[in-house]
């Protein structure tokens, strides 16, 4: 006898019913909207409130110029260091065994935990002028703190495990076996790593560069204490936007530069999704849960 | 409870998991729902739970339709292949899970819940592993927990999805035998699922040979083996055993 | 399955929130592959320079003011106060990130619905934008004039310049922390441990509650103790939108800066070793307690 089914509701056994499903709905999207999507166009509307040009003018401006550079001139010395830092010390522990490994990983999480103003801080505390070895530096005419090298060390300190972070566990998973093989086949050290070992982390390594480059280029907190606020010499972008907001004749040209930053923000959401989406496999981020 | 499926379908897109299924089940029987992968014997066996939606018919238990009733209020006890215990209960509040989920009116007092609990665990031969952890069993012991979890809501029917699959060949040969005097000994309406032709003889009642989302013949054991309705089943059981004697 | 010692606070902000762990060992014997040598060597030292004597010399720097000037130093007024705010507001906004983040997580690990991934992508707003940015972002949006500070003042709710603003700048900074951590835990929760529980009769709520929540309780205290270390020592989303007037609205790393510029040294390094002292310990606590709740894993 053929009997049409009762219209059957599962929505009581194995499903939240479905008021309470667009409730969680609207909340979560509003709760994101307010939170993070409005400031982030509030970034935008800001920088062209008074007009597009003023806008443009904004980012031609000689300070803001010489801020991009010394910038971009940090990350590009940050993130190659802290790339060869994060390939060696992968390198190590991935294929070795030795005494005390596994105390290095949690050793290389340290500057996560550190507020970026300590970072930038214990610097000041080594070279600034009342530092261990400011008398040194003075005498011999060499400037940490309030320069570009010190700069360039409180970057390379907050930015520093990003890239070992995401290569460890990733050359992990992939253990020593086609590096082996490499060896048997009578390949050296470097060629081994060059054409055996890159290609299978490339994507990690890709992944792992673009996070550090990002928070390289953003950060404020540590380089605010070491740098000298000057103007065209020693702000890099995220401290022009601080001197540009906080002169009220700039407070639209500060929201210029930070839409610069912010666009800088978006390429990496979309390459950092790109790579999961297309790579996810290969990278140790979307591994390794805790 | 009788069981009374009637012109059960079910497509998951272009694919018909099951075609037309009728079926009736005698209150107290152990019955067997044998197939290859992709027979539709889990899916029959989950939407008799409720689990799974059915596009037509309906599953009736006793004279009321169950097709109108959700998981819940259907009272199946159900034991998945893989045991899904409950990791941060203790073996008795597994157990006691169901009873202690009551609404105020119809849950027993503490001490009658840990006392059933406790019963139910002699029943299911594990004694002692009352304050024990998923996680220190051994997988036959596990099994029987969950066993002894689905006893405890006292269900309409017992159903069990490939209750020995993720188990070793010696320790289903002995669960197998001890299901068979837990089913003599308390006389519940079970329904198991297997493909394990061996088992399915050895074990049932009757047994529902599927193929392709259809029933190719319901028939004790004995019949089965001797007398084969369709080629299907001839070569299934024929096959079944050649390779289990290998 | 391993931990690490300390939980790393901010914790690959962008790559999945675990602390660094080594699940597997090594199979090679030392010596078969080549560079051990140059890489650990290299490694060591780099470590060593950058991070490790920079951070024992803030140390040794405090314990030079010995035990009595550190305890001058930390039980003045202000400074209990801006630890006080550093931590409490750190503490609510980890707590407001704990209920929605969970809530978003949910929301997106078992529902569909349209702009779901952009919505998805947007999360890690917070981990992509500088915080300076962030910062006067916030700002903006909350002072008497903003879009949002201009409706809230006329309830008397006033965000910017005040405390709030600070718990505020905290929830957006810390938010993924929670939401990232929670999602691969919720994906892989057995969808059989519900159907069992349904069919023992419990109601989704009841499943929700006894079933699915104790599974991932423990990601959503990992996610809300890296939310809480990442709020602690946040800097520049939050001084642009606090008032910073000491005893009121002054978070601890703004004093910190401040004392730096007295040279008072001493007194910044008591506050900086104060801070990663505390953060450590309740890290250190959370730890345990997670390796404690996995017993029966």
């Amino acid at each position: 006898m053929h009997e049409p089914a009762s219209v059957r509701r599962y929505d009581n056994a194995l499903i939240e019913p479905a008021p309470v499903r667009w409730l969680l709905i609207v909340v979560t999207l509003a709760f994101l909207a307010v939170f993070l999507l409005l400031p982030l166009v509030t970034v935008f509307v800001q920088a062209l409130r008074n007009g597009v040009s003023t806008y443009f003018s904004a980012l031609t401006d000689a300070d803001t110029l010489a801020s991009i550079r010394l910038t971009l001139v940090t990350a590009a010395i940050a993130v190659p260091l802290n790339t060869m830092f994060g390939i060696a010390a992968a390198w190590a522990i991935a294929k070795f065994e030795f005494r005390g490994k596994t105390l290095l990983p949690p050793l290389i999480d340290l500057p996560f935990s550190v507020s970026p103003v300590i970072a930038g801080m214990v610097f000041v505390l080594l070279f600034g002028s009342r530092g261990w070895f400011g008398p040194w530096l003075s005498e011999h005419d060499v400037k940490v703190i309030f320069a570009l090298p010190g700069i360039v060390l409180a970057t390379t300190f907050v930015t520093f495990p990003f890239v070992a972070r995401e290569l460890i566990p990733l050359m992990q998973a992939q253990g020593t076996e086609e590096e082996q093989a490499a060896m048997t086949l009578g390949a050296g050290g470097l060629r081994t790593f060059w054409h055996v070992t890159m290609p299978n982390i490339r994507w990690g390594l890709l992944y792992g560069v673009l996070l550090c480059n990002a928070r390289a280029m953003g950060e404020f907190g540590a380089v605010s204490v070491v740098s000298g606020h000057i103007r065209g010499m020693t702000n890099t972008m995220p401290l022009q936007v601080e001197a540009m907001y906080n002169d009220p004749g700039e407070y639209s040209a500060a929201f210029a530069v930070s839409s610069l930053l912010a666009l800088l923000g978006f390429v990496t959401l979309a390459l950092k999704n790109f790579l999961e989406w297309r790579h996810g496999s290969e990278l140790a981020a979307l591994r390794g849960r805790g | 409870m009788d069981i009374s499926i009637r012109q059960v379908a079910r497509s998951f897109g272009a694919v018909d998991a099951l075609r037309g299924i009728d079926l009736d089940i005698a209150s107290g029987e152990l019955l067997a729902l044998l197939g290859p992968s992709g027979s539709g014997k889990t899916t029959l066996l989950r939407a008799i739970a409720g689990l799974e939606p059915i596009d037509q018919g309906r599953v009736l238990f006793g004279a009321i339709d169950a097709t109108r009733l959700s998981v819940q209020e259907r009272q199946v006890g159900f034991v998945f292949q893989h045991y899904a215990l409950f990791k941060h209960m203790s073996v008795l509040d597994n157990v006691t899970f169901g009873l202690r989920m009551r609404r105020r009116a119809t849950r027993p007092p503490r001490a009658e819940i840990r006392r059933r609990g406790l019963e139910l665990l002699e029943l299911v031969q594990l004694p002692g592993i009352a304050e024990r952890y998923p996680n220190q069993l051994s997988g036959g012991q596990r099994q029987r927990v969950a066993l002894a979890r689905a006893l405890a809501i006292e269900p309409s029917v017992l159903l069990l999805d490939e209750p020995f699959g993720a188990l070793d060949a010696k320790v289903r040969k002995e669960l197998r035998v001890w299901l068979r005097q837990l089913h003599d000994d308390t006389g519940y309406t079970t329904i198991f699922v297997t493909h394990d032709q061996e088992e399915a003889l050895e074990l049932a009642d009757r047994v529902v040979v599927m193929n392709a989302g259809a029933i190719e013949q319901v028939d004790t054991p004995a019949k089965i083996a001797q007398q084969p309705k369709t080629p299907f089943v001839a070569e299934f059981i024929e096959r079944r055993a050649a390779a289990a004697a290998t | 399955m391993s931990t690490a010692i300390l939980p790393s606070a901010a914790a690959a902000e962008m790559s999945a929130t675990a602390p660094l762990t080594l699940p597997n060992p090594a199979r090679s014997v030392r010596g078969v592959l080549p560079g051990f040598g140059l890489s650990l060597g290299f490694a060591l030292s780099y470590l060593s320079l950058l991070v490790l004597i920079p951070l024992a010399a803030l140390f040794l720097r405090a314990a030079g003011l010995g035990i009595e000037g550190i305890w001058h130093e930390l039980t003045s007024a202000r400074v209990l106060h801006a630890l006080g705010l550093s931590f409490g507001g750190a503490l609510a906004a980890a707590a407001i990130n704990t209920v929605f983040g969970a809530l978003i997580a949910w929301t997106f690990v078992r529902y569909d619905f349209a702009g779901k991934k952009l919505f998805h992508a947007m999360i890690d707003l917070p981990f992509a934008l500088p915080t300076a940015v962030a910062g006067i972002a916030l700002t903006a949006l909350y002072s008497e004039h903003g879009w949002l500070g201009a409706p809230l003042a006329q309830f008397g709710i006033h965000v910017a310049y005040t405390p709030l603003g600070i718990i505020v700048a905290m929830v957006f900074i810390s938010l993924p922390f929670v939401v990232r951590t929670l999602e691969p835990v919720l994906e892989e929760a057995e969808q059989q441990l519900e159907e069992a529980a349904a069919t023992l009769g419990a109601t989704r709520r009841q499943t929700i509650t006894y079933v699915i929540f104790p599974t991932v309780a423990p990601a959503l205290l990992t996610g809300a103790a890296l939310a809480f270390a990442r709020a602690v020592g946040e800097y520049g989303s939050i001084i642009f939108i606090a008032g910073n007037l000491q005893n009121v609205s002054e978070i601890a790393p703004l004093l910190i800066m401040i004392r730096l510029d007295e040279f008072n040294y001493g007194g910044a390094t008591a506050i900086a070793a104060a801070m990663l002292v505390i953060s450590f310990a309740i890290l250190f606590g959370i730890n345990l307690l997670q390796a404690w709740s996995r017993r029966h894993a």
